[in-house]
C-alpha cells in the first residue's frame, strides 16, 4: 500500500467523525450520515483499486465477493426501505448482527491457512474478533427475534443456566488461551466459535423487553469492538478507526441507557428481572385507594385544559399507538390547549426510539421535550397523560430506600391533575408500587393503549363540535 | 511488540476516546438515528472481506467469503439508508404546527 492510499483512508476516517459530530444536531444529523457514507463510498472504491492494483486475488473469489456483496447489497436496502419506524430497532439489531458475523468471518477465514505461522497478536485477536462477533451474531438476532415477537419477550430462564453459562465461559476462554499459544489451531477455533455462539443465546434470552434499550447498545458497542479487533487481524486501520468509534457509540449510549433504567449493567445481563410487559395481579389496593376515571370524563377534563404534558413510554411502543397519540394531541392543540410530550430516555424499545415514533406520526419537533425540558413545566401544567409509563413516573424514585430510588424520573406527580392510561394496576420491571397511582390527584383510565387514545378522541370531538 | 502492532494499539485507543469526545454530544432525541448511523459505519467490516478475498483459494474459503461479504455489504447498505430515512423524517418536518 502506497501514500496515497493511505492517506486517502484517513480521509474517510475524518468524514466517519465528521459525520457522528453532525449527529449532535438535528438540522444537521442527515448531512453528517450522507458525509460518513461518501466517506464509506471513497474507501470501498478505494479497496477495489487496491485488489485489482495487488492482483493476488484469484477469478473465483472475485466472483465470489463480487455476487456476496451484491445479495448483501440488494437484501440490505430492501430492508432498509420497507421496515417500518415500529420495526425500527429488530432491523438494527438484525444489521448488528450481520456486522458481527462479518466481523467474526474475518479473522476465521484469515486463519484457515493455520496458525502455526502466525505471531501472538494475530491470534490473540483473532480470539477476541471471533469470541466478540459469534456472540454479538447469535445474541443479535436472539434479540431482534425478541423485538419482532418472534421470541417471547419475557425473560426466559431455566434451572443451571448460572452453572452452564460459567462452563461455556470457561470453555471459550480455554479455546481462546489455547488457540493464542497456537495450540490445536483450527480445531480450537471452531470451538471457540461454537461456544460463542451459545453464550450470545444465553446471554440475550433472559433479558426482559423493556430492558432492551440497554441490550442493542451494549450488542452495537461489541460488533464495533470485533470490527476493530477484525482490523487488528488483517492490519486493516480504516477498521480499528470506526470499530473504536462505534465501540464508543456503544458504550455511552449502553451506559446512559443504564443510568436512565436505574439498573447496573451487570444485573441486566445477569437478567430474570422482570420485563414490563407482564400483567401482574394488582399490588396496590392494600396501601391506598385508587380513583378511576371514563374515557368520557377523561376527555372533558382535556377539554378544559390550558397546559397539556403527554407521557408516552413503553406501552404506547408496544400497542404501536404513536398515530393516535400524536392525532389526539393535534386536536387538543386545534383546541387551544398548549401541548407537549415529556419523553423519558428509555421511552421505546431502543434508545431515543420515541422520538423516532412520533416525529413518523408527525409530531411537531418543537413539542418533544427531554426529561430535563420538561421537569420544569409539570407545575404549570393542567393534566399530565401518562400512556404506558410506569416505573419512571414513580415519585418513590424521590426518596431512598427502593428498587427505583435514585432513577431520574418525570415529575409528573407535581401537575394539577393526572390521568395514567395503562392496562392494569401491574407493576413495572422494577417491581414496585408505584405511588402515583393512588395520589388523590391521579386518575387510572384502564384499557389498551391505542383503544384508549381512539375513545378519547372520539369523545373529544363530541365536546369541541 | 512491533512497530506496526504499537502503532495500530495507538490508533484504537485514540479512536475510542475521539468518540467518546464527539458522541456524548448527541441529544437523547437523536439517539435511535446516532445508533443505526454508528451501526451503518461498522459496516466498514466490508473493506475487510474484501481484502480478505485476496488471499482466498479453497472451497470452505469462498463459501465463508460469500457469507461474509454478503453480511457486510447488507449492513452498509441497509445501515445508511435506514439512517437516511429516519433523519429525513426528522429533518423534513415543518416548525410548528401542520
Amino acid at each position: 500500500m502506497n501514500t496515497t492510499t493511505h492517506l486517502l483512508y484517513l480521509g474517510t476516517a475524518v468524514c466517519f467523525v465528521l459525520g457522528l459530530h453532525l449527529m449532535n444536531s438535528p438540522a444537521t444529523a442527515r448531512r453528517g450520515n450522507q458525509l460518513s457514507a461518501f466517506g464509506m463510498a471513497v474507501a470501498i472504491a478505494l479497496t477495489v483499486v487496491v485488489l485489482v492494483d495487488d492482483g493476488t486475488i484469484t477469478a473465483t473469489a472475485a466472483v465470489v465477493l463480487a455476487v456476496g456483496v451484491l445479495a448483501g447489497a440488494m437484501a440490505g436496502l430492501v430492508a432498509a426501505r420497507r421496515v417500518k419506524m415500529t420495526a425500527m430497532p429488530q432491523l438494527v439489531s438484525l444489521f448488528n448482527a450481520v456486522g458481527g458475523g462479518a466481523a467474526a468471518l474475518i479473522a476465521f477465514t484469515d486463519a484457515l491457512p493455520g496458525a502455526a505461522d502466525e505471531a501472538i497478536s494475530t491470534t490473540l485477536t483473532t480470539f477476541l474478533d471471533v469470541l466478540i462477533g459469534a456472540i454479538t451474531f447469535s445474541g443479535s438476532l436472539v434479540a431482534a427475534g425478541k423485538l419482532a415477537g418472534v421470541v417471547p419477550g419475557r425473560p426466559l430462564t431455566f434451572r443451571g443456566s448460572r452453572a452452564l453459562n460459567l462452563l461455556l465461559a470457561l470453555t471459550a476462554l480455554g479455546a481462546g488461551v489455547l488457540y493464542t499459544a497456537r495450540i490445536g489451531g483450527l480445531g480450537t477455533l471452531g470451538v471457540l466459535t461454537g461456544t460463542a455462539l451459545v453464550i450470545g443465546v444465553l446471554m440475550t434470552l433472559p433479558i426482559g423487553g423493556a430492558d432492551m434499550p440497554v441490550v442493542i447498545s451494549l450488542l452495537n458497542a461489541c460488533t464495533g469492538t470485533a470490527v476493530a479487533m477484525a482490523g487488528f487481524v488483517i492490519g486493516s486501520t480504516p477498521l480499528i478507526i470506526a470499530g473504536a468509534l462505534v465501540g464508543a457509540a456503544g458504550g455511552i449510549l449502553t451506559k446512559l441507557m443504564a443510568v436512565a433504567m436505574n439498573r447496573s449493567l451487570l444485573s441486566i445481563v445477569a437478567g430474570g428481572f422482570g420485563t414490563g410487559d407482564e400483567q401482574t395481579a394488582p399490588a396496590i389496593a392494600a396501601t391506598g385507594t385508587v380513583r378511576t376515571v371514563t374515557a368520557d370524563d377523561a376527555a372533558l377534563q382535556l377539554a378544559y385544559a390550558g397546559k397539556v404534558v403527554i407521557v408516552p413510554g413503553y406501552g404506547l411502543a408496544a400497542a404501536q399507538a404513536q398515530h393516535e397519540v400524536v392525532e389526539l394531541a393535534q386536536a387538543l392543540t386545534e383546541h387551544g390547549a398548549d401541548v407537549s410530550y415529556g419523553i423519558h430516555p428509555v421511552a421505546g424499545r431502543m434508545p431515543g426510539h420515541m422520538n423516532v415514533l412520533l416525529a413518523e406520526a408527525n409530531a411537531p419537533y418543537p413539542q418533544l421535550k427531554d426529561l430535563d425540558e420538561i421537569n420544569p413545566q409539570f407545575a404549570a401544567t393542567d393534566v399530565v397523560l401518562v400512556v404506558g409509563a410506569n416505573d419512571v413516573t414513580n415519585p418513590a424514585a424521590r426518596r431512598p430506600g427502593n428498587a427505583v430510588s435514585g432513577m431520574p424520573i418525570l415529575d409528573v406527580d407535581k401537575a394539577r391533575s393526572v390521568i395514567v392510561v395503562k392496562r392494569s394496576l401491574g407493576h413495572g420491571y422494577a417491581g414496585v408500587d408505584n405511588e402515583l397511582y393512588t395520589n388523590p390527584r391521579t386518575a387510572m383510565l384502564f384499557g389498551d393503549a391505542k383503544a384508549v387514545l381512539t375513545a378519547l378522541i372520539r369523545e373529544l370531538q363530541a365536546y369541541v363540535r | 511488540m512491533t512497530a506496526v502492532l504499537l502503532a495500530d494499539i495507538t490508533v484504537f485507543v485514540l479512536s475510542v476516546l475521539v468518540g467518546f469526545e464527539v458522541i456524548s454530544k448527541v441529544p437523547a432525541t437523536l439517539h435511535t438515528p446516532l445508533m443505526s448511523g454508528a451501526n451503518a459505519i461498522h459496516g466498514v467490516v466490508v473493506i475487510g472481506v474484501m481484502i480478505i478475498a485476496a488471499s482466498i483459494d479453497t472451497t470452505i474459503g469462498y463459501v465463508l467469503l460469500f457469507v461474509a461479504a454478503a453480511f457486510a455489504a447488507a449492513n452498509v447498505v441497509g445501515g445508511y439508508v435506514v439512517t437516511d430515512r429516519m433523519l429525513e423524517m426528522f429533518h423534513a418536518k415543518p416548525k410548528g404546527q401542520r
